[in-house]
């Protein structure tokens, strides 16, 4: 069984291109110590991590210290440069998810840096926690039971009670089929982790996250990110190890499976590294976090500009606590975001503003990769209306992904997107499968079973 | 006699059925096993891995040619062992503890099946211990580690210091990969060699066969 969708999202919230626009969003929200995403401005959210070290007993005095710096650190440069509002991240890394009570001890300590900034600066600040999806330690991967699922949920219910604002996570629920799906190119077993196993779990994982939430007052299911999906798509393509054509429309189609996160519960901000999120914003009216150049010191990327065009809260995706000239590199990007943000928010303050800023983002970027040409505002909303004129989650992938393909060759006709040759052959297979899958989930399930079947444990998705 | 040029497109094409067909119907017809494998398979993953080095290869393509390669070293490999063939080498492979990051060890496991080596794929969150174990077990001559955070990349060193301590240090060859990791970081923690992609380690594996 499917789990039931709470909401249904079957038109956008946003109906208008000229809507779709940063720091503004059709349902703002409130959280943390005074903040209010979505409300006109764009505010950093900034994301840290440990240098290379071990985290284990021995070293955990030194690993706390490491949290209290970088927090220490980036509130004073958020202070000294007067931001009107800050997010923090706090991503657990395995070993905090896989013992709770580290990641949370870890959620209190930052939770007292940002309340007492708060006190003594009036600075608006809330704190991200998003645990670490580490279901697929066995194999077939148990989603809704297990060791693993055991550990995610205690994670998310320590870090409530300790002090989170906002929860999230980077579902994993599907990758199992999906990673060999696209390393071989084969755009059924795409669609099939994308539209049917995905958005199970989402749903599934979605309604257990929202359960807590309800037992935490004031801590706010923010949302989901097809991280291991798209993005991994869409790295190795940027290393040419994956056609560019296909990653931007797995890209187009991961934002299904990323909205059932809404349906359920979900309130937004999105994951910073949901690049599908200006699609879950103009359907759902909620605002979203984005990177891109300014987390650079994570990843390169394709949609540098772009991707800040109609973000709510603007990231460096994750640095680590490293010695740079300025100061430590946490403390050093949250000044960069902090001017991007400056940015963004002075050419908003003036008539017209904010669409000028959007659309020279947008225009930089837009037509110099595949994954940027899904991410403008335009592809956005086509991508978006194709998704809610569809039914369930498996016809709305497909239907994503028809518009993806149908962006992108336009783009080539028009002269304004240049592929390769071996690229634009990618569209005559994606094309072909497209119209060569099944009318019904229940087919393509049983067409690839011999193939997936020994990947995925069905019980982990209700099938 | 075979036709050695249509095994040879099957495996360029990733055609693993034909792959599969052509190597039955050549060993039916009294074609020695080596020679399939020197004549045709060889250069043809030869040959699958310029495409890729010169980017007319996605990796896909090189994946579904080491599938139809795999599909016919399947039919080789017990006649090879019958007569007392030498085999390619075995190659235990791995993503270090703490660290959940599969998808490049994937990539790579899958182009050393490809090229014929015997590939046992420990997972991801290897602990040091499992893979001490995998080589008392297995008897590799390789071990591969993959991490893709920073901070579990001091399980490659705790690792190859398991390995120390048990005494198989100098059985196997020790290479490391992953976003993070540098040549400078092989060295640092006395890894064997380092490659920062997958045909890479493919080629570093097969010198160090080369140097044994």
């Amino acid at each position: 069984m499917m789990e039931q969708a709470v909401r249904e999202f079957s038109a956008l919230a946003i109906e208008n291109q000229q809507g779709l626009l940063y720091g503004v969003s059709p349902k703002p929200l409130k959280c943390g110590l005074g903040l209010e995403i979505g409300g006109g401005l764009v505010f950093p959210e900034v994301n840290f991590t440990l240098p290379p070290m071990n985290i284990e007993e021995s070293t955990w005095a030194e690993v706390l210290a490491h949290y209290d710096q970088m927090a220490e650190q980036i509130l004073r440069r958020a202070v000294s440069l007067a931001v009107p509002g800050i997010v923090l991240e706090f991503e657990l890394l395995p070993p905090m998810t896989e013992r709770p009570e580290w990641g949370a001890e870890i959620t209190s300590l930052l939770k007292r840096r940002l309340t007492a900034c708060h006190e003594k600066h009036h600075l608006a600040c809330a704190l991200r926690v998003t645990p670490t999806d580490m279901r697929d330690q066995l194999k077939p991967p148990l989603m809704r039971s297990g060791p693993g699922w055991e550990c995610l949920l205690r994670s998310f219910e320590l870090c409530a009670e300790a002090g989170a604002d906002i929860l999230s996570v980077e579902s994993i629920g599907g990758k199992e089929v999906h990673d060999q799906a696209l390393m071989y190119g084969d755009f059924e077993g795409i669609v099939f982790a994308l539209g049917v196993l995905a958005p199970r779990d989402v749903s599934w994982l979605w309604g257990e996250i929202g359960q807590v939430c309800a037992e935490h007052p004031g801590v706010i299911p923010g949302g989901d990110s097809a991280c291991g999906f798209a993005n991994t798509a869409m790295q190795l393509a940027h290393q040419k190890m994956l056609p560019e054509v296909l990653a931007a429309v797995v890209r187009a189609m991961s934002a299904v499976r990323s909205l059932a996160a809404f349906e359920q519960c979900a309130v937004g901000p999105s994951k910073d590294c949901a690049y599908e999120g200006p699609v879950l914003k103009a359907i759902t009216g909620y605002p979203i976090s984005m990177e891109g150049k300014s987390a650079s010191c994570a990843h390169f990327s394709p949609v540098g500009n772009i991707s800040a065009a109609m973000c709510d809260l603007w990231s460096n995706e994750s640095v680590q606590n490293v010695r740079l000239l300025a100061g430590n590199a946490p403390e050093v990007f949250t000044e960069l975001l902090a001017y991007d943000c400056r940015l963004m928010n002075a050419a908003a303050a003036s008539a017209g503003g904010a669409l000028q800023m959007r659309d020279w983002m947008t225009s930089s970027d837009e037509w110099l990769s595949p994954q940027a040409a899904v991410l403008s505002p335009s592809a956005t909303m086509k991508i978006a209306t194709a998704i809610v004129s569809a039914d369930t989650p498996y016809h709305r992938t497909i239907a994503a992904g028809r518009v993806a393909v149908e962006i992108l060759k336009d783009g080539v006709a028009e002269h304004r997107l240049v592929l390769s040759r071996k690229e634009q052959q990618w569209f005559t297979r994606i094309d072909e499968a497209l119209q060569n899958l099944p009318e019904d989930e229940e087919t393509l399930l049983r067409n690839l079973e011999p193939q997936y079947g020994s990947l995925y444990a069905k019980a982990s998705y209700g099938l | 006699m075979a036709d050695l040029n249509e095994l040879y497109d099957a495996i360029l094409n990733g055609n693993a059925k034909k792959a599969h067909a052509v190597t039955e119907a050549a060993l039916a017809a009294g074609a020695q096993p080596m020679d399939l494998i020197t004549g045709s398979m060889v250069p043809a993953m030869d040959e699958v891995g310029r495409l890729f080095e010169e980017e007319e290869y996605f990796v896909p393509e090189l994946l579904l040619a080491g599938r139809a390669m795999k599909s016919a070293m399947e039919l080789l490999r017990p006649r090879m062992v019958a007569s007392g063939e030498k085999l390619s080498a075995k190659v235990v492979i791995g993503t270090v503890k703490g660290d959940l990051h599969d998808i490049g060890k994937n990539i790579v496991g899958s182009m050393l099946e490809g090229s014929g080596f015997d590939v046992i794929d420990l997972g991801t969150d290897v602990s040091p211990d499992a893979f001490v174990a995998a080589v008392v077990e297995r008897q590799p001559q390789f071990v591969c580690m993959s991490a893709l955070l920073t901070v579990t990349m001091p399980s490659m060193k705790t690792t190859i210091d398991a390995l120390e301590k048990a005494g198989l240090r100098t059985k196997v060859k020790v290479l490391i990969g992953g976003a993070p990791v540098t040549m400078q970081y092989a060295k640092e923690i006395g890894a064997d060699g380092y490659s920062e992609n997958a045909s890479g380690a493919v080629g570093l594996v097969r010198t160090l066969m080369a140097e044994a």
